[in-house]
C-alpha cells in the first residue's frame, strides 16, 4: 500500500500548493482598521471633482481614518452595482457604498444589507436638517437607513448658446410644441442635431420628462406607484411626442454615452441635450463656459429630483469609520464642499446659496417651491427590476421604432414591479 | 490513432513546409505566387490595423487624439498617456502576474498527473471519467457563477485573486488533463511503463522518473494556455473581484468605459494589458510547437 | 481482484482529488443553478418556492418584447458569421501558407497574435474602428472605404438594428482566424508527404489533389475547429461589453444572465444559464461521444 500513501500526500501537497498560493496573493484585500472604502461610481469630472471636496472635508473631521476609494467606473453605474450585489452576497461589503434614495434604496433595506441609522440621526441632530419629503424616502417602517449627500433635477435642458444664437433663438422654449418649432428651425438652419442624445437610460430621462409634460406632474408620479395606467391614450400621446424628438436626435444615439452627447453640445454639432444637473459641473470642469440652461419645455415649475445618499452596510469592516464618514456627509462643512463640486444642491435646508455658482442658485431656490417628482432612470422611482425593464424596451424602441410595442412592454413592466414597491 | 479532438491551443505549427519536388517556372505558375503573396500580404495589413490604431493613438496628446483623424500618425509624439494608463494599472498588473503564474504552474502539475494517469496508468471506466471531465472545459460559465459567488464565501477563501486563483485552476483541470492526456498517450509509448513495472516501479515513481522528464513540451503548452486564459478572463473577474482587488481586465475596463474616457490612456492600456500575452506567444511560440504537434492534432 | 485493483487503484487515487473538486464545481453547481431556476427568486429577497419550469416558458412566451427569443435571433446570427469567417480565413490562410512562402513565420506570427489579446484590449480599438459615422465625420473603417473610394461600403456597424451582430463578429473573426489556421496548418503538415508525391506521380492536377487527398484528411480538424468556435461563440460576453456595453442591440444570453443578475433576478439569471449550457451541450456531447467511441475503435 505504499503507493497509495504517497498519493495522499501528493494530494496534500497539491492542497498545500493551492493554500499557499491563495495565501499569496492575498495582501489585496486586506485593510487595516483605519481604512474606510467608499464605494461609488464616480471616478471622473465633475463627479470626481464632487468626491475629492468631500474626502478633503472627511480629512479633516475624521483625522483618525483613512479614504480608501472604492470608485467602479463605467456604464453610468451599471457596473458598480454588478460589482456590489456581487460583494455584498459574498459577504465583503465596502465600508459604505452609495446608493440613490427611494425605489432602489428601499431594495437594499427589503434585502437586510444595510444598518438602521435612526440612532444617528438623532445624535448627529440630522432629524430636522432635511426636508420631510426625502427622509422620507429613506425610512421604512420608521426607520432611517440612509445619509443623503445631495439633491440633482433630472429634468434641465442645456444648450450651446453660441448655436442657438446663431439660429435665431432667443428664447427658452416653454412648452413641447414650442420646442418642436425650435428643433425645426435649428434644422432649417443647418444644425444637423438639434438635440443630442446617448444610449439606454439617457433615453429613459427624456421619455419621462415628455411624460411630465403631457400627463403632468400628478399622473406622472402615479405612473410609478400604480395609480396612472400605462396603457392610457395620453401616455400614448407622449409616446408619439417622443418619438417625433428622436427624429431631431444623432443616429448614432445607441453607440452614445451621456458624455458623448454632451461633447456633441460642446463642439457646437448639436444645439440641445436632456441631461441632469451634473450636466453644469461636468461642463465646467471641462472649461466650456458657453452653455444655457432651462426647465424641459412643458415641464412647468416640476422639480424631477434624486437624491445620492450613503449607507452602512451589514457587517461592514470598519463601522466607527463609516459612521464618521456619513457624519461628514450630513454635516453643513461636509454638504459645502461636495455640492458645490458636483454641480448639486445641498440636501441640508440650512445651506447658504450665495456659496454655490450660479446655476444651483436657481435650483436651491426651485427646490424650495417646485412640485417635486420622481426619476425611475435614477432609482427614485422605481425598483432596479422596473429601470431594466424599461432601458431594455427603450433601447429596442430606439431601433425599431414601435409605439405600440414600447407602450405595451412599459404596461408589462408596470404590472411586473410597480406593485413590489 | 484517429484525429482526436482538440482544443490545440493556439500555436505556431512547427515544422517547415515540406520541400516539393521543383516543378518547371511557368507563366501560370509565377501568376500563382503573386496572387498567393498579394493575398497575404493583404492579410497582413489588415490584421494588423488595429495595432497600428492602438500605437498611434496611445502617443497622442490633446485634440490629436480622436474617432475622426485615427490613422494619422502622431504630429507630437509624447508618452504621457502611457505614464496615466501606467499609474491606473500598475497595481493591478502586479496583481495578476500574482493570479496567473500560480495558476498556469498548478494546472499544469495537475494537468500532468490526470493526463498520466488517463493514458498510460488507466484504470476500469477511465475514458467515461475522461469524458466527464472534458465535458467541464466546454460549459458556459454563467451556468455555475450564480452557486460559485456563494461557494467560494462558504469556504472561505479571501476575495480577489485568492478566489480567481482557485477558479481559474479548477476549471482549468478539464483542458490541462486533455493536453496532456493526448500528449502521453502519442509519444510516451506504453513499454516503457510496462517495462518499469516489470521492475517494480510505482505510479509516483514511474510519473518522477520516467514521465515528467519528457513532459516539457506538454507544459509549455498548458503553460501558455493557462497563463494566458486566466491573464485575459473577464467574465469570472468582473463576477468574482473588483477594481480593488482584481485583475487587469478590470482595470482596463474602469479605465476604458468611464464616463469621459482618456482614449490615449485606454489604449496605452489596452497595450500594457496586451504585452505579457503577446510575448508569451511570439516569444515562447517556438517551443510550444514541438507540444501543440504532439498532443493536439494528431492524425 | 485484489491484485487487479493494486494495479491501477493508486491512478485512481492520484486523480480523485480533480474528480470530486470536478464533481462539485461542474456538475455540483449546475445542479445547484438548475434549482435556482426553478425557483422564484426574483430579488434579493430569495424567497425560495419551487415553481417548476415557469422561469423557463416565460423565457419564450411571457419575456417583455421578446426580450429573449431576440438575444437567441443575435446569438445565432454573431455564430453563424463568426463560424463561417472564421473558418473560411483560417483555412484560406492555412492553404497559402501550405504551399510554402518565404518568411511563413513572420505570416503565421502576425496571424496569431490577437489571439494573445483579450476581448477587453482588443474591444478599446474595435469601438474606433467599427464608429457608425459616415461623409466627413468618418473614422475607423468607414473612413478608410471613403479614401478608397468605396463609400457604399460605410455601414452603420454594430448599431443597425437588423444586421449589427455581423459586424460584432468581425473583431471575433479578427481574433481567432488565426487559431483556426493553425489548427488547419497542422492538419496539412500532418498529412503524409507520400500521399501527395503518389499524387502528383500519377499526374493529379493540384485541384485535383486537394479537393480529393488533402481536404478529405483535414475533416476531423474541421471538425475540432467548428467545435471550438461554435461554442466560444455562444458563450461570447466579454467582447459584446467591451464593444458596445450591455444593450438590446447587441444583446446575447450571456449578456442577459449579467442583465437579469443586476436587477437581482436570480431565478431567470439561472434559467437563461442553463438554457445556455443545454445550447452548447447539444454541441458538444455528440461530439465528445464520437470522438470516444472513435477513439476506442482504433
Amino acid at each position: 500500500m505504499r503507493f497509495t500513501r504517497r498519493a495522499a500526500i501528493a494530494a496534500v501537497g497539491v492542497a498545500a500548493l493551492l493554500s499557499a498560493a491563495a495565501c499569496g496573493g492575498g495582501d489585496g484585500g486586506g485593510s487595516s482598521t483605519k481604512d474606510v472604502e467608499v464605494f461609488t461610481w464616480w471616478a471622473d469630472g465633475g463627479e470626481k471633482a464632487g468626491l475629492d471636496g468631500l474626502v478633503a472635508q472627511f480629512g479633516t473631521a475624521c483625522a483618525d481614518y483613512t479614504f480608501v476609494n472604492g470608485a467602479v467606473a463605467g456604464g453610468a453605474g451599471a457596473n458598480a452595482k454588478q460589482v456590489l450585489a456581487s460583494r455584498l452576497q459574498q459577504n465583503d461589503p465596502p465600508d459604505t457604498f452609495q446608493a440613490h434614495a427611494g425605489a432602489e434604496l428601499s431594495d437594499y433595506i427589503k434585502a437586510g444589507q444595510v444598518e438602521d441609522l435612526s440612532a444617528q440621526y438623532g445624535e448627529w441632530g440630522l432629524n430636522n436638517a432635511f426636508p420631510k419629503g426625502l427622509i422620507d424616502n429613506l425610512t421604512v417602517d420608521g426607520k432611517i437607513y440612509s445619509v443623503p449627500a445631495n439633491i440633482h433635477r433630472a429634468n434641465v435642458l442645456w444648450s450651446n448658446k453660441t448655436v442657438l444664437t446663431q439660429a435665431g433663438i432667443t428664447k427658452d422654449p416653454a412648452s413641447l410644441a414650442e420646442f418642436f418649432t425650435t428643433l425645426d428651425a435649428l434644422k432649417a438652419k443647418g444644425v444637423a442635431t438639434p438635440l443630442a442624445l446617448g444610449k439606454d437610460w439617457t433615453q429613459l430621462m427624456l421619455l419621462e420628462t415628455v411624460l411630465i409634460s403631457d400627463l403632468g406632474p400628478d399622473k406622472f408620479t402615479g405612473l410609478w406607484n400604480g395609480s396612472t395606467d400605462w396603457a392610457g391614450a395620453d401616455v400614448t400621446k407622449a409616446i408619439d411626442d417622443f418619438t417625433k424628438l428622436l427624429g431631431y436626435t444623432n443616429k448614432d444615439r445607441d453607440s452614445l454615452d451621456w458624455t458623448d452627447a454632451e461633447k456633441l453640445v460642446m463642439d457646437g454639432k448639436a444645439a440641445y441635450q436632456l441631461m441632469g444637473d451634473w450636466e453644469a459641473a461636468d461642463l465646467d470642469t471641462k472649461g466650456f463656459k458657453d452653455y444655457g440652461y432651462a426647465v424641459f419645455p412643458g415641464n412647468g415649475d416640476t422639480f424631477q429630483w434624486l437624491a445620492d445618499s450613503f449607507v452602512l452596510p451589514k457587517n461592514a469592516k470598519n463601522p466607527d469609520g463609516t459612521k464618521c464618514w456619513l457624519k461628514t456627509v450630513g454635516s453643513a462643512e461636509g454638504q459645502k464642499a461636495f455640492n458645490t463640486k458636483k454641480g448639486s444642491i445641498p440636501a441640508r435646508t440650512d445651506a447658504n446659496p450665495g456659496d454655490y455658482p450660479q446655476y444651483q442658485q436657481t435650483a436651491i431656490a426651485d427646490w424650495k417651491t417646485a412640485q417635486q417628482v420622481p426619476s425611475c432612470a435614477h432609482g427614485s422611482a422605481c425598483s432596479q427590476g422596473f429601470q431594466g425593464a424599461a432601458n431594455s424596451a427603450l433601447g429596442k424602441f430606439s431601433s425599431d421604432l414601435d409605439t405600440a410595442a414600447l407602450q405595451k412592454a412599459l404596461a408589462t413592466a408596470a404590472s411586473q414591479f410597480a406593485k413590489t414597491n | 490513432m484517429t484525429t482526436t479532438t482538440t482544443p490545440a491551443p493556439p500555436a505556431t505549427p512547427t515544422p517547415a513546409a515540406p520541400r516539393r519536388p521543383r516543378r518547371d517556372i511557368t507563366p501560370a505558375s509565377v501568376t500563382g505566387r503573386a496572387v498567393r503573396y498579394a493575398l497575404l500580404l493583404f492579410f497582413l495589413i489588415v490584421v494588423l490595423m488595429p495595432a497600428y490604431v492602438l500605437l498611434v493613438t496611445s502617443f497622442k496628446s490633446g485634440s490629436e487624439i480622436g474617432v475622426t483623424g485615427q490613422w494619422n500618425l502622431p504630429q507630437r509624439w509624447t508618452t504621457a498617456s502611457w505614464v496615466k494608463a501606467w499609474d491606473a494599472l500598475g497595481p493591478s498588473f502586479v496583481r495578476t502576474f500574482q493570479l496567473a503564474v500560480p495558476v498556469a504552474l498548478i494546472s499544469s502539475f495537475i494537468g500532468a498527473a490526470n493526463g498520466f494517469v488517463l493514458s498510460r496508468w488507466r484504470f476500469p471506466g477511465a475514458d467515461a471519467v475522461f469524458t466527464l471531465i472534458l465535458f467541464g472545459m466546454f460549459i458556459p460559465y454563467q451556468a455555475v457563477m450564480i452557486p460559485l459567488r456563494e461557494i467560494v464565501t462558504t469556504i472561505g477563501v479571501p476575495p480577489g485573486i485568492p478566489t480567481l486563483t482557485l477558479v481559474h485552476v479548477i476549471y482549468g483541470i478539464p483542458i490541462c488533463t486533455l493536453i496532456f492526456r493526448n500528449y502521453y498517450a502519442t509519444t510516451v509509448p506504453e513499454e516503457i511503463i510496462e517495462a518499469g513495472r516489470v521492475d517494480g516501479a510505482g505510479l509516483l515513481r514511474t510519473f518522477a522518473w520516467i514521465i515528467l522528464p519528457v513532459s516539457m513540451p506538454g507544459f509549455v503548452v498548458t503553460v501558455i494556455w493557462q497563463f494566458t486564459s486566466a491573464w485575459n478572463d473577464y467574465l469570472f473577474a468582473i463576477f468574482l473581484s473588483n477594481t480593488r482587488n482584481g485583475p487587469i481586465t478590470i482595470a482596463l475596463n474602469a479605465l476604458a468605459g468611464a464616463q469621459s474616457p482618456d482614449y490615449a490612456a485606454s489604449m496605452a492600456g489596452a497595450l500594457i494589458t496586451s504585452l505579457p500575452t503577446l510575448f508569451v506567444y511570439v516569444v515562447l511560440g517556438r517551443w510550444f510547437i514541438g507540444g501543440l504537434m504532439a498532443g493536439s492534432v494528431k492524425s | 481482484m485484489g491484485k487487479r485493483i493494486k494495479r491501477w487503484g493508486p491512478g485512481l487515487l492520484l486523480i480523485s482529488p480533480s474528480l470530486v473538486v470536478l464533481a462539485v464545481f461542474v456538475y455540483g453547481l449546475i445542479a445547484w443553478t438548475v434549482k435556482v431556476s426553478m425557483s422564484d427568486e426574483h430579488d434579493a429577497l430569495g424567497s425560495k418556492g419551487f415553481v417548476g419550469l415557469k422561469n423557463y416558458t416565460d423565457l419564450f412566451t411571457n419575456d417583455i418584447n421578446d426580450r429573449f427569443t431576440h438575444s437567441l435571433k443575435n446569438l445565432l446570427i454573431f455564430t453563424v458569421v463568426f463560424v463561417v469567417g472564421t473558418m473560411v480565413l483560417g483555412l484560406l490562410w492555412a492553404f497559402l501558407l501550405d504551399r510554402g512562402v518565404r518568411a511563413e513565420g513572420v505570416f503565421r506570427t502576425v496571424y496569431l497574435f490577437p489571439m494573445a489579446v483579450s476581448f477587453v484590449a482588443s474591444g478599446v480599438v474595435w469601438r474606433w474602428l467599427m464608429n457608425s459615422n459616415t461623409g466627413d465625420d468618418a473614422g475607423g473603417l468607414n473612413w478608410i472605404f471613403g479614401e478608397l473610394h468605396l463609400g457604399f461600403l460605410q455601414n452603420s456597424w454594430w448599431t443597425n438594428p437588423d444586421w449589427g451582430m455581423a459586424a460584432m463578429a468581425m473583431p471575433a473573426i479578427w481574433q481567432l482566424s488565426g487559431y483556426v489556421m493553425a489548427l488547419f496548418l497542422a492538419g496539412f503538415r500532418g498529412i503524409p508527404q507520400e500521399l501527395r508525391e503518389a499524387a502528383v506521380m500519377d499526374g493529379t492536377s493540384t485541384f485535383q489533389l486537394y479537393r480529393h487527398v488533402i481536404f478529405p484528411q483535414l475533416t476531423p480538424v474541421a471538425l475540432s475547429a467548428l467545435i471550438i468556435v461554435g461554442h466560444m461563440s455562444m458563450k461570447m460576453f466579454d467582447l459584446i461589453m467591451s464593444v458596445s456595453g450591455a444593450q438590446w442591440l447587441t444583446e446575447v444570453p450571456a449578456v442577459y444572465v449579467w442583465q437579469a443578475l443586476l436587477t437581482s433576478d436570480y431565478a431567470k439569471a439561472a434559467a437563461i444559464a442553463v438554457l445556455l449550457l443545454l445550447f452548447v451541450a447539444v454541441l458538444i456531447v455528440p461530439y465528445l461521444v464520437h470522438t470516444t467511441r472513435a477513439e476506442r475503435r482504433s
